[in-house]
């Protein structure tokens, strides 16, 4: 193939048509109450590991419920399990069980 | 001889005002654009948060409504401290007029990029409550719907249409009708964009977190920039998930624009009395919004429901109360 | 398509007396577009345009490059309008959409700002001692093609229709961002549903491809293809369009900006070569014609007249179905009969050109 002395740039858009839904909609089936979250930050604002790392458990478990499932392990397991989040978070969600379910459901994406 | 008011519009508000009204011995004349009396409601199926069939309200309020007088298929042209003048030029006269107009329904064409008009698979808020009432909800060729976009804020807060203002409704009745299809389908997919989701009312919020954990509807933080037609006649949606700072796009059968309330066309020409003030928005002012958020200037003009600004059912029917209550004080006086 | 919203949209279109000024990039890329223009408002539909060979770029390739400052650009727009009403018009013309974004630009913002106007005469009389009125009306090429759409209709020799199994031509229509992105009452149909290009494709017998990445830009984004590593992001725009459109089999795209169909033809050779992957039918490309090309070949004129032998995706499938004559050996030749070279036979110009050239491996 000839190169021109640039690439195509792919695309950025998180494509749910593409995107497999399934594993996604498994967790939401387990943990229903991931759907509440209104994406307050009060768990990031909190969170041990995401004061000295890029860790960001909101903006992870979003990606996660659009299909998006690249890299959601390792982000997880930067997660200390302190359970400080799950005593922020106004709607009650079960923070530390979210961590544990997607690190289940998604190791096979590392 | 008892005294005679006028009722301006048929609907939820003027209803409440006129039964008051004659329960306190007052004469109320509804005057009824339409031919016959209910207002939007006509057109509703079921009423947040209770999913109470909106039919169910009107007949309650109709049942009130014995010994009124009533005027259908006639319209106000402009108010006078004497009475109304009808578009056909007759002066009703009154010892005072209650404003009950109402809003009109933000008209989705409006908003080109979503295509409703063009595109099969684009519908409104207002279409899904007729098709539920006429219990025939799919796509436009007939199928049941796999994924559904529902798109809050389409002529609300939205300053390239003249509409700066919060409907406040609409995020509720998103919510409401999300619920509704997913109980028509239980496997498909709903989706609600959205850039605030406003829950005001008693209930509401209950409502949303139902929504979310029991329908397992999804919230996406993002306001849809376009929709266009695919070749199999779905429509593609393009939007950030402003939660994760990235576009999206996805393909849905059908995307249901939730309509905002657009200030009563007749508004205007209401206003070219001197005691009739507006809002920028073109809702009608009262003089006060606490003491005397049911009063005009004028003073024997009186409003009641969202013809002062966007209102449920239940905070326009409280102000049909109010305002019957404000116009007898004022007889009495 | 149900497009109603395009007659809200409609802007004054002067009926005769133009004055014309020309595109920078356009008399490379699609020599024969410009004189078509001339020919076909002169000859075919009797009008009246007027030329001046001194006007110049307008600089907008320039400013949107970050080089050019508004003041200048401001002055250069206001020479083209002084060499306008030197030359006794008052409808102005421009051939290029940047330009046409850039003088309406300039005039709402002298409507907002009258000092910038009142500056910037100064500095044109300074400059050149030129004085200048300002356009009683302005309109791109484009408008002036769509407002005679029905008479070129009338004169059509050969519509858009396929002549072997009679049916409407699917075009795909591509209309430059600055045409009405910036000021949509300033486009025919507005910004979502412009009907400029999609007017004459329906008036001359064609259909229109409503498909969902149509309002996306080309790419084109000036510093973005400027720069050579940058390019990737311009073509991989064009790219989302090409795969958009390609399920529709469009038999052809037509744009009315000078980059647009500069960009939409040639990357489709780039992506060709980069990626092996192309658009049109049997690995073939989708031939992109400038309007005054699909108005050329609907009246009549030879292909290679048109200066079609210069685009990257061929044309001769496209003329085969509209039943175009055209002298394959002709292609490469110039008026005076001269070989002017061609291109390595690629994916996109597979059999289409004069002779066999083996490729270089």
């Amino acid at each position: 193939m000839v190169q021109f002395g640039y690439n195509i740039s792919q695309p950025r858009a998180i494509n749910m048509d593409k995107n497999d839904m399934m594993i996604s909609q498994k967790i939401l089936r387990t943990m229903p109450e991931l759907q509440t979250c209104i994406a307050c930050g009060s768990c990031t604002a909190t969170c041990t590991a995401g004061a000295i790392t890029s860790f960001n458990f909101r903006k992870v478990h979003t990606l996660v419920r659009r299909g998006e499932y690249k890299g959601a392990y390792e982000e997880m397991n930067k997660c200390m399990l302190c359970g400080k989040c799950r005593l922020s978070c106004p709607r009650g969600i079960n923070t530390r069980g979210v961590v544990m379910l997607i690190k289940q459901e998604l190791g096979e994406y590392r | 001889m008892s005294k005679r008011v006028i009722v301006i519009g048929g609907g939820v508000a003027g209803m409440q005002t006129a039964a008051t009204l004659a329960g306190l011995g007052i004469h109320p004349v509804i005057i009824e654009k339409g031919d016959r009396l209910g207002g939007k409601l006509l057109n509703w199926h079921k009423l947040f948060p209770t999913f109470t069939p909106a039919g169910e309200v009107l007949d309650t309020l109709r049942r009130q409504l014995k010994d009124v007088e009533i005027m259908t298929n006639t319209e106000v042209k402009r108010i006078e401290q004497s009475g109304v003048v009808l578009n056909d030029g007759r002066l009703l006269v009154s010892d005072a007029v209650v404003v009950c107009s109402g809003f009109d329904i933000f008209r989705a064409e409006i908003k080109e990029e979503y295509g409703y008009g063009i595109y099969d698979n684009v519908y409104t808020t207002v279409d899904i409550e007729r098709m539920l009432n006429e219990g025939k909800v799919h796509t436009a060729d007939g199928h049941i719907p796999e994924r559904i976009a529902f798109l809050h804020c389409v002529g609300s807060r939205d300053e390239k249409v003249g509409q700066k203002h919060c409907s406040r409704v609409c995020c509720i009745t998103g919510v409401k009708q999300a619920m509704e299809l997913k109980e028509l389908f239980p496997q498909s997919e709903i989706y609600n964009f959205y850039m605030d989701i406003r829950m005001f009312g008693p209930g509401y919020e209950e409502m949303y977190r139902q929504a979310q954990e029991e329908f397992n509807i999804h919230f996406i933080r993002g306001r849809i920039s376009e929709a266009s037609e695919t070749i199999d006649k779905r429509v593609q949606i393009k939007a950030e998930d402003t939660l994760i700072g990235r576009p999206l796009k996805m393909t849905v059968d059908m995307l249901i624009l939730i309509v905002g309330m657009k200030a009563g066309a007749s508004n205007d020409r209401f206003a070219e009395n001197r005691g009739i003030e507006l809002y920028p928005s073109h809702f009608i002012r009262p003089r006060n919004q606490f003491v005397d958020n049911i009063c005009s200037s004028a003073g024997n003009i009186f409003y009641a429901g969202t013809v002062t600004a966007p209102k449920n059912v239940g905070e326009s029917l409280n102000e049909g109360v109010a305002a019957a209550l404000r116009v007898s004080k004022y007889l009495e006086d | 398509m149900k497009r109603n919203s395009w007659q809200e949209y409609q802007k004054e279109i002067a009926d005769d007396h133009y004055f014309y000024v020309r595109s920078c990039i356009r008399q490379n890329f699609f020599p024969g577009s410009e004189a078509a223009f001339l020919n076909i408002l002169r000859n075919d539909l009797g009008r009246d345009v007027g030329e001046e060979a001194r006007h110049t770029s307008c600089t907008g390739i320039g400013y949107h490059s970050d080089i050019v400052p508004l003041e200048t650009i401001m002055t250069v727009v206001a020479r083209q309008f002084a060499m306008m009403t030197e030359a006794g018009y008052e409808h102005f013309t421009s051939s290029c959409i940047t330009s046409f974004g850039i003088y309406s630009e300039i005039l709402e913002t002298w409507k907002e700002f009258p000092e910038t106007e009142e500056r910037t005469r100064e500095y044109l009389y300074k400059a050149t001692g030129r004085e200048f009125k300002k356009p009683k009306s302005l309109a791109h090429t484009s408008d002036i093609i769509f407002h005679h759409r029905e008479q070129i209709g009338k004169q059509a020799v050969r519509p858009l229709v396929n002549v072997e199994t009679g049916e409407p031509l699917k075009v795909v229509e591509h209309i430059g961002c600055h045409y009405a992105k910036l000021f949509p009452k300033s486009g025919i149909g507005g910004s979502e549903f412009p009907y400029v290009l999609a007017g004459m494709i329906e008036s001359w017998g064609g259909e229109v491809v409503d498909y969902p990445e149509r309002r996306h830009c080309c790419g084109f984004g000036f510093r973005n293809y400027l720069v050579q590593a940058n390019r990737g992001y311009s073509i991989a725009n064009s790219q989302k369009k090409l795969e958009s459109m390609a399920p529709y089999k469009p038999d052809f795209i037509v744009a009315n900006c000078p980059g647009c169909t500069m960009f939409l033809d040639k990357w489709q050779y780039a992506i060709a070569e980069m990626e092996g992957t192309t658009y049109g039918p049997d690995g073939q490309g989708i031939p992109v014609l400038s309007y005054e090309e699909m108005a050329g070949l609907v009246l009549g004129y030879d292909p290679w007249e048109l200066g079609m032998q210069m685009h990257q995706v061929a044309v001769e499938p496209l003329l085969d179905k509209m039943g175009v004559r055209y002298d394959p050996a002709a292609k490469y030749l110039a008026r005076n009969g001269k070989y002017i070279g061609q291109p390595e036979e690629a994916a996109v110009n597979l059999r289409c050109t004069s002779q066999p050239i083996i490729r270089k491996l």
